[in-house]
């Protein structure tokens, strides 16, 4: 696994947005969506840190942390597929989409590659149905895909990589 | 800076022409052309598609505006460019026919028919957008700027007179607004259908600080209404909550959305910061005493937090797990103050309410379920997409008429409704018209408004577990009879589907089905067996021949399944064999055709792909 | 006062009482995994519930609050189905270890597993995955195995201890208590063991050398001797030996109790433990009867009568209020001096 790389400026900007938020009532939930964003997961220092700013406890930070699907204790990939599995896409047959990222990228959903260039999610309806079977890749949606177009775009990512 | 009802409509004045001309009311003699950059035609590049418009727009000097509108709907045929007055509907635009669309139809004023829309009925070229039979039958409030208005644009806004909702609130009194509300029978659109008006007297009767709140973490799998409200009319819902915390004494708001939804995210705080430039939030609004503003919280992937206390939970910092009912959010909400939650659709038709007025909504749909549903018809359906009917309207209508019916001939099965909370309807359904209450009666139920069309490859039971699937992962771990119950629903249905199971299993799930439900703590775990409980009631036969016969027709349960044989009714088109992965498949043209058990890989592409249903599963 | 009718028997009861109150009152228990006076209600556990006429559905009477004519059942035969398959799902992802389990006897799981007829092979399958045992606490353990998810632990230590050191984690199935961000040191935890004492199961247990059967012990409730504020605790003995301190909910401190209270008990079998007067001899201390003792206080009084700057007293804190101030009546009336301490600054 890569090592966790956070730099003071990181920490500096979050301490900053923590401050921000404090004035405001509920601080925690944004501060910690901050948190994701500048470093790319909430690592258990971080979390301490989190506390100590907020001055709220670490066990309630790690309980919301692991709560929402959206928080990360660990970096994610440099990509992130998520192939929909919702109703729409699923009874379109996305399960199979995502049996061929499973076996192409080598992992399990919610994982990351070795090398870290990609992290699978089975994501819930990203409102695209009208285009389903779907995935994203990062921000990028792709749609109406069969097995054949979703290892294409796979392997076009892989090389932009 | 507006302040007062004359600078609102001075400023109404100024862009009403241009609404009335892109409608064809009155002729400016100026072309406009509205591209979709909903979510779902942004994924097909329709942004890029608007920059290559421009681009050659401004290269031939044409006087021409493009602008990015909210979904249109019709999904299924993104990406999608109108040209308006002339109405005419462009489908499956590519980013590299911008140009030519731009020289053929707005330069050389030729329609550029290789983009228009192909009735399959008729095989006919439609060239307007209103003769196309998806958008017939529809009656657009909740959407009625989705994909017609430039969504980032409040002056668009203003423009179909926006904001005048609320002006007019304004001149009455809160209870007179709430009246107006009761009166109009609108019921809560995410899914409860709880009567709107009533639940804002509620708070309005209880004293100090108060909150209003926008429920937009859309979580059914399946629907994306909500999405395209925000990223499509955002001020609409702007303008309600402020209606709303007006009615109910509330001086400020939240808009819970999903993180998923950054479009809608982005184009919401655009239009926050427009509103507030425009004195439209902030202190005395139109120079009353009214005092409004509102921000957006982001949701961070949790479908409970739907559930309105655990909403709420979320926004006060914890994890969302709901609290028990009584006391109500209207009674004691976010930080203990009296809070009155209601979804998106159900805040974007209310300030067509108040300027209508209650009879005029009323009059739609049916005596107890007012006014339109908009629902995402999704599935095995030709055109998928958003879709706006009246209350009342037959699931026949629905899916035949406006969908199209069922997509390369297949038998319709069932119509998913409700989501994960609902259940399934049969074709013995078709002709039950939809609204709250019928919904229920039926077993199944409104939701937000997922409407999710199977055809004869879908195996329910499969369905049924794909559904305790999604409620397993959700559910928040709180309550016993949801965390461990649904694991246990799950694990029964696997059973099933695995042939492992007996027939008195089935008695066992059903009892464990309605311990859940009579004793789960909230809504999500209330609802959570209801697709088993709605596939069992209309669909027992697919049980049995699961449990008895070791058997899955619909050929999904891949437990049940050790080979693919092609039965004598093989006409030797050859499709199965040319398209096999593996190539097991051999056989002459026009002759029967024959599997190679030990090579094939059950992918079941043959048996999806055979036009006669020669190919079997055993 | 409201009028109700519950299990055929009527009773009358103040506003705003719950339905669960109210049938203790008439001697019925109802049972109940999360109900405490003391914390939030968190009316997750569903074991509660109860039967209303005119509802459907079935009502957690531990938030149900009564009403006027109000009909409740509380045995009747949907409810005792509910609590049977509420019950049966709790133990499917239970481990079967009540042999040796340290809670046995005393563990409410048991028990009402044993009331509503709970089969010993689980009758539902649910797919859970074992987490590990969090022994890093020195008076204390976790086993989330054993854990029903009923939250006193947690809302315990947010709510009345105020250091909110536990947090339930991960959600659904997964969900777990843990401290801090699963780990100890940085939990802020005070090892009071309120959680252990409000633990219905045998998920937080006290770490013990001592083997004894929770029906084998005698309960000796004593005032705790550490510090003023009184609080009422059981003494655990098993062959005449303490083996375990129980926070009692009767007293002024409401079943709370502070590390020393609840674990600092070793030093009464402890071999250092003065158990006789010492009296000094030839310069060198040596155990004693109390009639010695008595009789070199008193020689040492007549001696040094008047002279009261020559007397000074010290008290233990581990004895009562009275006690103590027996003691320094003594010294100021009789010895006239004001030469008198105690050790109760800990």
């Amino acid at each position: 696994m890569e090592e966790i790389k956070i730099t003071c400026k990181q920490i500096e900007e979050l301490k900053l947005k923590a401050q921000q938020h404090k004035g405001k009532p509920g601080p925690l939930m944004p501060t910690l969506q901050d948190a994701q964003n500048i470093m790319g997961c909430v690592p258990k220092e971080i979390q301490m840190l989190i506390s100590e700013e907020l001055n709220e406890p670490v066990a309630k930070i790690n309980g919301i942390i692991s709560f929402y699907a959206q928080f990360s204790e660990i970096p994610k990939g440099k990509k992130v597929i998520g192939v929909c599995i919702g109703t729409a896409c699923y009874v379109k047959g996305s399960q199979k989409i995502l049996d061929l990222m499973v076996k192409e990228l080598g992992i399990k959903t919610g994982e990351t590659t070795d090398d870290h260039q990609f992290t699978l999610e089975a994501t819930r309806c990203i409102g695209a149905c009208g285009l389903a079977p779907v995935m994203s890749i990062n921000e990028e949606v792709h749609g109406k895909l069969v097995t054949s177009t979703a290892k294409d775009i796979l392997d076009n990512a892989r090389s932009e990589n | 800076m507006i302040k007062s009802k004359a600078e609102l409509m001075k400023k109404y004045q100024q862009t009403k022409d241009k609404i009335e001309n892109r409608k064809g009311k009155i002729d400016l003699k100026k072309r406009e052309v509205l591209v979709c950059t909903g979510t779902g035609c942004m994924s097909s590049k329709s942004k890029k598609i608007v920059a290559n418009l421009e681009e050659a727009i401004a290269e031939l000097n044409l006087d021409v505006e493009v602008h990015g509108t909210g979904c249109l709907g019709f999904c299924e045929k993104g990406p999608i460019v109108k040209i308006m007055p002339d109405d005419t509907f462009y489908s499956q635009v590519k980013v590299s026919e911008a140009k030519e669309i731009v020289t053929e139809h707005l330069l050389n004023n030729r329609i550029y028919t290789k983009k228009l829309y192909v009735n399959p009925l008729t095989k006919q070229k439609v060239e307007k957008t209103k003769d196309i039979p998806f958008y017939d039958n529809q009656v657009r409030i909740a959407l009625r700027n989705c994909g017609f208005i430039n969504a980032e644009s409040i002056d668009e806004y203003i423009g179909t007179k926006g904001y005048q909702a609320l002006e007019l609130s304004l001149t009455k009194s809160p209870d007179e607004v709430i009246e107006v509300v009761k009166a109009s029978g609108l019921r809560g659109r995410g899914g409860g259908g709880f009567p709107t008006g009533l639940k804002w007297s509620f708070a309005k009767n209880n004293t100090g600080q108060k909150y209003i709140l926008c429920n937009a973490d859309e979580g059914d799998p399946g629907a994306f209404m909500d999405r395209s409200i925000l990223e499509g009319d955002p001020h609409a819902i702007i303008e309600a909550m402020a209606i709303g915390g007006y009615a109910i004494g509330a001086n400020y708001g939240y808009v819970y959305v999903r993180a998923e939804y950054p479009h809608a995210v982005e184009r919401l705080n655009i239009a926050i910061e427009q509103a507030r430039a425009e004195g439209l939030l902030g202190e005395n609004i139109f120079g009353t005493e009214f005092s409004y503003d509102m921000e957006i919280r982001l949701g961070a992937g949790a479908f409970v937090c739907g559930e309105e206390t655990a909403l709420i939970a979320s926004i006060e910092g914890d994890r969302g797990m709901p609290k028990t009912k009584p006391p109500f959010p209207a009674n004691k909400g976010l930080w203990d103050a009296p809070t009155i939650i209601n979804n998106v659709e159900t805040y974007a038709v209310i300030p067509q309410i108040i300027l209508n007025g209650a009879e005029w909504f009323k009059k739609i749909g049916t005596e107890k379920s007012s006014g339109t549903k908009v629902f995402a018809l999704g599935g095995k359906v030709k055109n998928t997409g958003l879709i706006e009917v009246p209350m009342g309207i037959t699931l026949r209508k629905i899916i035949e008429e406006i969908g199209g019916g069922v997509t390369k001939g297949r038998e319709f099965k069932a119509v998913l409704t409700g989501g994960p909370s609902g259940g399934c309807l049969t074709k013995d359904h078709l002709d039950e018209i939809v609204d709250f209450d019928r919904l229920t009666e039926l077993g199944s139920m409104m939701g937000s408004g997922g409407m999710i069309v199977l055809d004869d490859f879908n195996c329910m039971v499969d369905i049924a577990k794909f559904y305790m699937d999604f409620i397993v992962d959700e559910s928040c771990g709180k309550c016993t009879p949801c965390r461990e119950g649904t694991a246990a629903i799950h694990k029964m249905l696997a059973d099933i589907t695995d042939g492992k199971a007996t027939i008195a299993d089935l008695v066992e799930l059903e009892k464990l089905c309605k311990m859940v439900k009579s004793t789960s703590l909230c809504g999500l775990g209330q609802t959570a067996p209801n697709p088993v409980l709605s596939t069992l009631r209309y669909f027992k036969d697919e049980y049995l021949e699961h449990i008895e016969e070791k058997r899955c027709a619909a050929g999904v349960c891949d437990g049940l399944i050790s080979e693919l044989f092609i039965t004598d009714k093989c006409i030797g088109c050859t499709l199965c064999a040319k398209n096999c992965p593996v190539s097991c498949i051999a056989g002459e043209r026009k002759e029967l055709h024959v599997i190679e058990k030990d090579k094939c890989i059950l992918c079941k592409d043959c048996f999806t792909r055979c036009p006669v249903g020669a190919i079997i599963t055993r | 006062m409201i009028k109700l009718i519950i299990n055929g028997n009527q009773i009358e009861v103040e506003e705003n009482t719950t339905v669960l109150k109210a049938a203790r009152e008439l001697g019925i228990e109802i049972p109940t995994f999360c109900d405490d006076d003391r914390l939030s209600k968190q009316t997750s556990c569903r074991l509660c519930i109860v039967e209303v006429e005119g509802t459907d559905k079935l009502l957690t009477s531990c938030n149900l609050e009564v009403k006027e004519g109000m009909v409740v059942n509380t045995e009747s035969e949907k409810v005792r189905i509910a609590l049977k398959i509420n019950l049966s799902l709790i133990w499917a992802g239970h481990p079967n270890d009540c042999m040796k389990c340290g809670k046995s006897g005393e563990c409410k799981l048991q028990d009402y597993s044993f009331e509503y007829d709970v089969d010993a092979e689980p009758i539902y399958s649910v797919r859970k995955e074992a987490i590990a045992k969090n022994a890093t606490n020195h008076f204390f353990e976790i086993d989330p195995d054993k854990c029903i998810l009923c939250g006193k632990c947690v809302r315990i230590c947010s709510e009345q201890v105020g250091v909110g050191a536990l947090g339930f984690k991960n959600r659904g199935q997964e969900t777990y208590v843990s401290f801090g961000n699963d780990n100890f040191e940085d939990a802020g935890c005070v090892s009071c063991g309120s959680c252990v004492s409000v633990c219905p199961t045998g998920a937080l247990l006290n770490k013990t050398a001592d083997k004894y059967r929770n029906w084998d012990v005698d309960k000796v409730r004593t005032t705790c001797s550490y510090c003023g504020v009184g609080c009422q605790m059981e003494l655990v003995v098993h062959k005449g030996k303490i083996v375990r301190v129980d926070a009692n909910e009767e007293g002024s401190n409401r079943g709370l109790l502070c590390v020393k209270g609840k674990y600092a008990f070793n030093f009464i079998n402890h071999r250092d433990r003065l158990t006789t007067p010492l009296v000094r001899k030839n310069g060198k201390l040596v155990e004693a009867t109390w009639e010695e003792a008595y009789a070199k206080i008193n020689q040492k009084y007549l001696e040094f009568k008047g002279e009261s700057n020559s007397f000074v007293g010290f008290s233990s804190a581990r004895c009562t209020n009275e006690e103590n101030y027996l003691f320094q009546k003594m010294f100021r009336q009789v010895f006239k001096t004001n030469n008198i301490d105690h050790c109760a600054r800990l």
